[in-house]
């Protein structure tokens, strides 16, 4: 992909100024990539490159010991009647459509309970923030497994309320809320991102509103939601590519099993049991091209979408 | 990006309106009060809640075993550090110092491959002109939104086929090639505001593009070469795919790899090693949090970290 400065039409015997400029034009060309060239190796050989292979993968039956062997659309064909592919798009996608919209509706609502004059603001954003940080880890998995199992502490406290569930982690039906309360748990990072996009609206709005009488449900739908919808769009894109990646916890609570009976056998987890649990890295490919295809469907229908609810005030930058 | 927006208060968005017109004065403020200690009051009790896990897991590093599972409470009469000496044993006869070695060279080699290549990167793109420099930036904010799984098959391939399974090579090369589009796309939203003039003004002294870059541009960007280096610090102490993917012998395990070790093999018998174990394995992050706790907050909010 490397295009070495193509010598332009300009180059024939100009006047020795010109010839000075292309020079230095070259030169600067030269710069350029040598300060780009880790960039472009890294791009070549571990995005684009890998890219390619795994669609030319995603076609044939390759157990990484002998020739990958040419089978066309069978890996696609096949995915669709494989139950525990058809399962993992069910938990992935029960997963994103709950999972992801309580999250930021929770991040909302403490950003905008946080957005005042007040003392200790920056002391509560902290604290909010601090799942954001470890949520994702091995450690918080481990004590999730914990807090949730048998008679774990979750359960003692929901039973002081008569609510007691006796188990959420061995129970199918109980491992879903389990995983939505853990993503919800993590809403720090888009509260964080909300507070920064409150902080643009401009109070006199809210005056002007409240001259005319507008109440605080009123406040919200008319000012505080348009003129954080870049935001909320912000947020929304990223934390939905985000929730279809889930793995380590998942692994983790689950032994590596996607178990009970399928509860938690996300997509991730799925491909990666394809992949490298049983080698079929054709398979898993499929997969992965699947993925690729559907966050990028997703992605596209977010930014086609946007121009009916997104508003930008025209003279940003 | 200034340090001092976390000190400044923003413009109050939903500052409580005051009915000052109709109230008498002494009630206003009474009234204020009152709404500020329940503002307070409520705050505190959601920080309880979210705050539960993590107390809850420290406090039970500290109990025995038997009190911990079924157990909602905080205090408990016989804390002790029995857990953490048998977390520190490690486990399949690797220390669990060696592990935290492991993870220490791994998220310090990040740290320096991010830095190292997302600033050169970030200057090339923004400050040199070079044909394909607009194509070359499309590609990269694109990668940002591609899911890492399309590219985990070929490149566990590649580093197969040329033996560096089972070392740290492959978790740390893509790092020094800035594979992570996130941290160029920072350093470039960072450099496109730091003024052109200065180095203009260098280019007509002569000085050239290395030099301008080593001299003028790395000192500017300490900000932002300070947000990058933290999460790609935290991001590699805590991340699992790769080494789960990559290493093999657990004397090459990073703490991710060896908690799960450890919970494979103690199963549910010894919770207390395994929580006190995760306490540990938490601790630099936190350590980190709370040192660069500005710098984080910020990062997020300017940048859309997602932490």
């Amino acid at each position: 992909m490397t295009q070495t400065p193509a010598p332009t039409r300009r180059a024939k015997s100009g006047p020795p100024l010109r010839d000075e400029k292309l020079k230095q034009r070259r030169a600067e060309a030269r710069t350029g990539y040598a300060f780009l060239l880790p960039w472009l190796l890294g791009f070549i050989l571990l995005t684009a490159g890998p890219m390619i292979s795994s669609l030319y993968l995603s076609f044939t039956n390759y157990n990484l010991f002998e020739a990958p062997k040419w089978i066309g659309f069978e890996n696609y064909t096949k995915l669709f009647q494989d139950d525990r592919f058809i399962q993992s798009v069910k938990v992935t996608l029960t997963y994103v459509v709950f999972g992801t919209p309580a999250k930021l509706i929770a991040a909302l609502a403490i950003a905008m309970l946080l957005n005042s004059k007040r003392r200790g603001r920056g002391f509560y954003r902290s604290a909010f923030y601090v799942p954001s940080l470890i949520g994702a880890s091995v450690s918080v998995a481990i004590v999730w497994k914990a807090m949730f199992g048998d008679a774990g502490p979750v359960d003692q406290i929901l039973s002081f309320f008569g609510i007691g569930i006796g188990g959420w982690v061995g129970n199918p039906s109980m491992t879903m809320p389990m995983m939505i309360l853990l993503t919800v748990w993590q809403f720090g990072a888009p509260m964080i991102i909300f507070l920064a996009g409150l902080k643009q609206v401009p109070a006199e709005m809210y005056e002007a509103a409240e001259m005319d009488g507008a109440g605080s449900v009123r406040k919200f739908l008319s000012i505080t939601l348009p003129l954080l919808s870049p935001v909320i769009f912000f947020n929304l894109l990223m934390e939905t590519i985000h929730a279809f990646q889930i793995f380590a916890s998942a692994f983790i609570i689950s032994n590596g099993s996607g178990g009970p009976a399928g509860s938690t056998m996300f997509y991730t987890l799925y491909l990666y049991l394809r992949g490298f649990g049983d080698f079929r890295m054709g398979y898993a490919s499929a997969m992965a091209w699947l993925l690729l295809i559907v966050i990028g469907i997703i992605t596209l229908i977010f930014f086609k979408t946007s121009n009916n609810w997104v508003h930008y005030s025209g003279d940003e930058k | 990006m200034t340090s001092t927006a976390l000190k400044t208060p923003p413009a109050a968005g939903t500052a409580p309106a005051e009915p000052a017109a109709r109230d008498p004065k002494s009630r206003t403020i009474l009234g204020k009060s009152l709404k500020t200690l329940l503002f307070h009051g409520v705050t505190l009790a959601l920080i309880a809640v979210v705050m539960y896990p993590a107390v809850w897991m420290v406090s039970s590093s500290f109990k025995p075993s038997s009190e911990i599972v079924g157990n909602a409470a905080i205090w408990s009469e016989n804390f002790s550090f029995d857990n953490f000496v048998k977390a520190m044993d490690g486990i399949g006869g690797v220390s669990t110092l060696q592990f935290f070695g492991n993870s220490l060279i791994l998220a310090v080699g990040s740290v320096i491959g991010v830095v190292l290549s997302s600033t050169v990167t970030a200057y090339a793109f923004t400050r040199i002109n070079f044909p394909g420099r607009k194509l070359f930036f499309t590609l990269m904010i694109v990668t940002l939104l591609l899911p890492f799984h399309v590219v985990i098959i070929p490149q566990y391939i590649i580093f197969q086929q040329l033996g560096l399974v089972d070392t740290f090579i492959p978790l740390l090369l893509g790092k020094f090639l800035g594979a992570e589009a996130f941290f160029v796309f920072l350093m470039v939203q960072f450099m496109r505001n730091l003024p052109r003039e200065l180095d203009e003004a260098a280019r007509i002294d002569g000085a050239g593009h290395v030099r301008i870059f080593r001299s003028i541009m790395l000192p500017l960007m300490k900000p932002s070469i300070i947000t990058a280096s933290i999460f790609a610090f935290i991001w590699s102490w805590n991340d699992f795919l790769g080494p789960l993917l990559y290493l093999n012998s657990p004397d090459k395990y990073p703490l991710p790899l060896a908690l799960r070790l450890f919970v494979d093999q103690t199963q549910s018998s010894d919770y207390g090693a395994m929580i006190a174990m995760s306490v540990l394995a938490l601790l630099p992050v936190l350590l980190f949090f709370l040192i660069f706790q500005r710098h984080i907050v910020e990062g997020v909010s300017t940048q859309g970290l997602k932490g």
